[in-house]
């Protein structure tokens, strides 16, 4: 591939750490690498946490470290969702790849080079069970030949495996129980300030502090879209940014918007509550995002008793999942908003007619 | 040419309704690191106007040259060979593809077909840009597999590629891609916007509009609906095809039209289209004919008012069939049915029945078959009128 102007490049990719320890926030995990880097030798690892972590830039990251790049096309072999992951490749795939011996002989000079190969399966938790449970055999066998190792002279057929995923519990239990887990935290306010500072020092953007705590307030804790925002407002507002451009890029949902719903609501007035969800599905707001503004807002409500509070909660529940199973967007935050209706009016919970 | 097509404006200049989006759009193409983009917006609303215009802004006239093409793509999944058959839409700089066009296949189009033109740069690096773009229509209706192999795609591919994503309900759209994206949301325009609009249309060929009129029905309107300044904009673009076509527009049309444009665009050019073929010169009190479908829908909520019984379930049972079978979307048609539903209930009943519509529609998303549940929706709906009927009057 030719290379690539550097200026076309998202930010994302462009501040994206090369080397372990740039990584923020992540101190355990940083400290455990660097004593890879050290030792050369690493157990079978799984990266969870939220998006926007750093899960993939640490594994890219030590790859790169541990091999360099002559030697890393040919030792680490990295899949992902894009790929297709079925059993099927990994009967014969990662099977082929993970067989392979590695020769002791090649060396980069300033790498560690360790005797191992690496396979990096991000989005791990994409993979279907049949394929987990194959790989976690993978990794058995693996073990057994690392065990009879000593006893091979020069060549052994070891393979490391980086598991990347969002939720552990979607792997299944053979396969995490091999591994070293390591859970990314999402990032506190003050290390996403000290990153987007840096990045802003880098490409002379003026932003002020009630803008950066906006940033990090609104991306919680996901480094990626708080770049992904930085980059979007510098964009269409120049390079001075304010908190106001920071909320128009980010499709937070204004305050009174949610207001007007909640008042709707309110009033008990069912037509009143139709007419506000009409207009927030026809102003284009995602619903699901108009749902966790919704619950922030009867979280704080002083004035609505535990009961009431617990009632709506379960509707925004319920139909946070719906959505999530792709129901219409219109006809869920109808219910929403009936069954918040109702809960505010304390008018009872079972349905009259009902038979 | 439709009017809808002929009215379309070709640059961002040009767009009348999103004005400020479309400047801001101009702005973030003249720098070089153009982010990935996802519009997202009620069907209707402008967004692949945009999008059409984003392109010519990128990439100048040449953007507008496109081919239709229809390509076999085989696919190697394992133990047996696919074969997908895709629609594209390509200039020299962009592609334009529905993957979700594919069905339950649509995880190869991502993964092999996308990912390969994604790979490939551009041949032309003497234009300006860098990287080509690609277009995916309704990525909201894309699987959860497919979603998540454009994740890393995205990423990878950065360099050589930018992608513009559209979809209508971005709740359906993973939290992972739409933090990989610039989210660019595109808003129904209000009534307002489109009362103006058609307005537009009318002042270039100078024909009179009595000013008092436009107003006064206007505001009747916007004071029956409650909304402040609603479908201004929709009337605004009606009156400027009206006037390019040199028709005449007695005031207070525009306003009606958008009044029953439910905030689309397109659905308020093609019913003045509509009414323009049916009836010239205007008349302030012209009907303004309402789809077929939706005065069907409304027959059959006046038919299980007024009775509850297997029979009238039967009947009611063809209806739906004919709407199915004349592709109207199963949910379009439950929503219809609920709004006409909502006029005429009490209120008690409204949060029972919209309950159950939601129940129902998440069901049909779930279930194969839509009639199934679209019957179940109308069963339930007659049981708890019936009870309603017999606990009210005995």
């Amino acid at each position: 591939m030719a290379p690539v102007l550097q200026s076309s490049q998202p930010w994302v990719e462009k501040y994206r750490p090369r080397q372990v320890k740039d990584v923020a926030h992540q101190d355990e995990v940083v400290r455990v690498l660097t004593n890879t880097l050290e030792t050369a030798s690493c157990p079978h690892m799984l990266f969870y946490g939220p998006p926007g972590t750093g899960k993939t830039t640490t594994a890219l990251a030590i790859a790169h470290q541990l091999f360099g790049p002559e030697l890393y096309k040919s030792r680490v072999l990295e899949l992902n969702a894009s790929d297709d992951r079925g059993i099927n490749v990994v009967r014969t795939k990662i099977k082929d790849f993970a067989a392979v011996a590695v020769g002791s002989a090649q060396r980069q000079v300033g790498y560690p080079c360790p005797p191992y190969k690496i396979i990096i399966l991000d989005e791990a938790d994409s993979m279907t069970e049949d394929a987990q449970a194959c790989l976690s055999l993978l990794i058995r066998m693996d073990n057994f030949m690392n065990a009879l190792r000593r006893t091979m002279e020069t060549h052994s057929k070891v393979t490391r495996f980086f598991f990347i995923c969002n939720y552990i519990s979607r792997i299944i239990e053979p396969l995490a129980s091999r591994c070293a887990k390591f859970r990314f935290k999402p990032l506190s306010e003050e290390v996403m300030c000290s990153r987007v500072m840096h990045i802003c020092n880098k490409e002379g953007l003026n932003v002020d502090a009630e803008a950066l705590s906006t940033l990090s307030s609104i991306s919680q804790g996901d480094l990626r879209r708080a770049i992904t925002y930085l980059q979007g407002a510098a964009r269409l507002f120049g390079s001075s940014i304010s908190s106001k451009d920071l909320i128009s890029v980010s499709g937070v949902i204004p305050q009174e918007v949610t207001g007007a719903l909640y008042a709707a609501c309110k009033s008990g007035d069912f037509d009143l509550a139709n007419k506000e969800v009409t207009n927030v599905i026809a102003e284009g707001y995602p619903v699901s995002q108009m749902l966790s503004q919704l619950f922030d807002m009867v979280l704080e409500a002083d004035d609505i008793s535990d009961e009431q509070k617990a009632r709506i909660c379960k509707s925004l529940a319920t139909a946070d999942k719906c959505l999530v199973d792709g129901a219409d967007e219109y006809l869920q935050m109808l219910d929403v908003a009936s069954n918040t209706t109702r809960a505010l009016c304390n008018m009872p919970l079972e349905f009259s007619y009902e038979s | 040419m439709l009017w809808v097509d002929k009215y379309r404006p070709k640059t961002l200049d040009q767009v009348l309704v999103h004005k400020d989006t479309a400047q801001n759009l101009k702005k973030l193409v003249s720098e070089q690191d153009c982010p990935h983009l996802l519009f997202y917006g009620p069907s209707g609303s402008g967004k692949k106007t945009l999008i059409m215009a984003l392109l010519r802004q990128m990439f100048g006239a040449s953007a507008e040259k496109v081919k239709v093409e229809t390509k076999t793509w085989k696919i190697d999944a394992g133990s047996r060979t696919i074969d997908l058959e895709l629609t594209t839409l390509a200039s020299t700089h962009h592609v334009e593809l529905s993957p979700s066009d594919a069905g339950f296949q649509d995880r190869y189009i991502v993964q092999e077909i996308i990912k390969e033109m994604a790979k490939n740069r551009p041949i032309d690096t003497k234009g300006k840009k860098g990287f080509k773009v690609l277009v995916l229509n309704e990525v909201d209706k894309l699987s959860r597999e497919a979603q998540h192999s454009l994740r890393r795609t995205m990423e990878k591919y950065s360099a050589s590629c930018r992608l513009i994503l559209c979809c209508n309900s971005s709740s359906r759209v993973t939290e992972a891609i739409r933090s990989r994206c610039l989210n660019v949301r595109i808003n129904a325009p209000t009534e307002d916007q489109v009362r103006r609009s058609l307005l537009h249309f009318f002042h270039s060929s100078s024909i009179k509009i009595p000013i008092l009129l436009i107003e006064t029905v206007n505001n009747t309107i916007l004071f029956l609906m409650g909304l402040n300044d609603s479908l201004q904009k929709i009337v605004k673009v009606l009156e400027f095809i009206g006037q390019k076509e040199g028709l005449q527009l007695p005031s207070g049309f525009a306003s009606r039209i958008a009044d029953k444009s439910n905030r689309s665009l397109r659905r308020a050019i093609l019913s003045f289209e509509t009414c323009r073929v049916q009836q010239y010169p205007f008349n302030i009190n012209q009907t303004i004919p309402p789809m077929d479908w939706e005065e069907y829908v409304a027959e059959i909520s006046s038919d299980i008012m007024r009775e509850q019984s297997p029979k009238r379930l039967f009947q009611v049972r063809g209806k739906l069939y004919e709407l199915l079978t004349n592709c109207i979307p199963p949910e379009v048609i439950l929503k219809k049915l609920l709004s006409e539903l909502l006029k005429k209930l009490d209120e008690e009943l409204k949060h029972e029945v919209s309950h159950w519509a939601a129940y129902y529609e998440h069901r049909m998303r779930q279930g194969q078959k839509a009639i199934f549940h679209l019957e179940a929706f109308v069963a339930k709906f007659m049981s708890i009128y019936k009870g309603f009927l017999i606990a009210t009057f005995g």
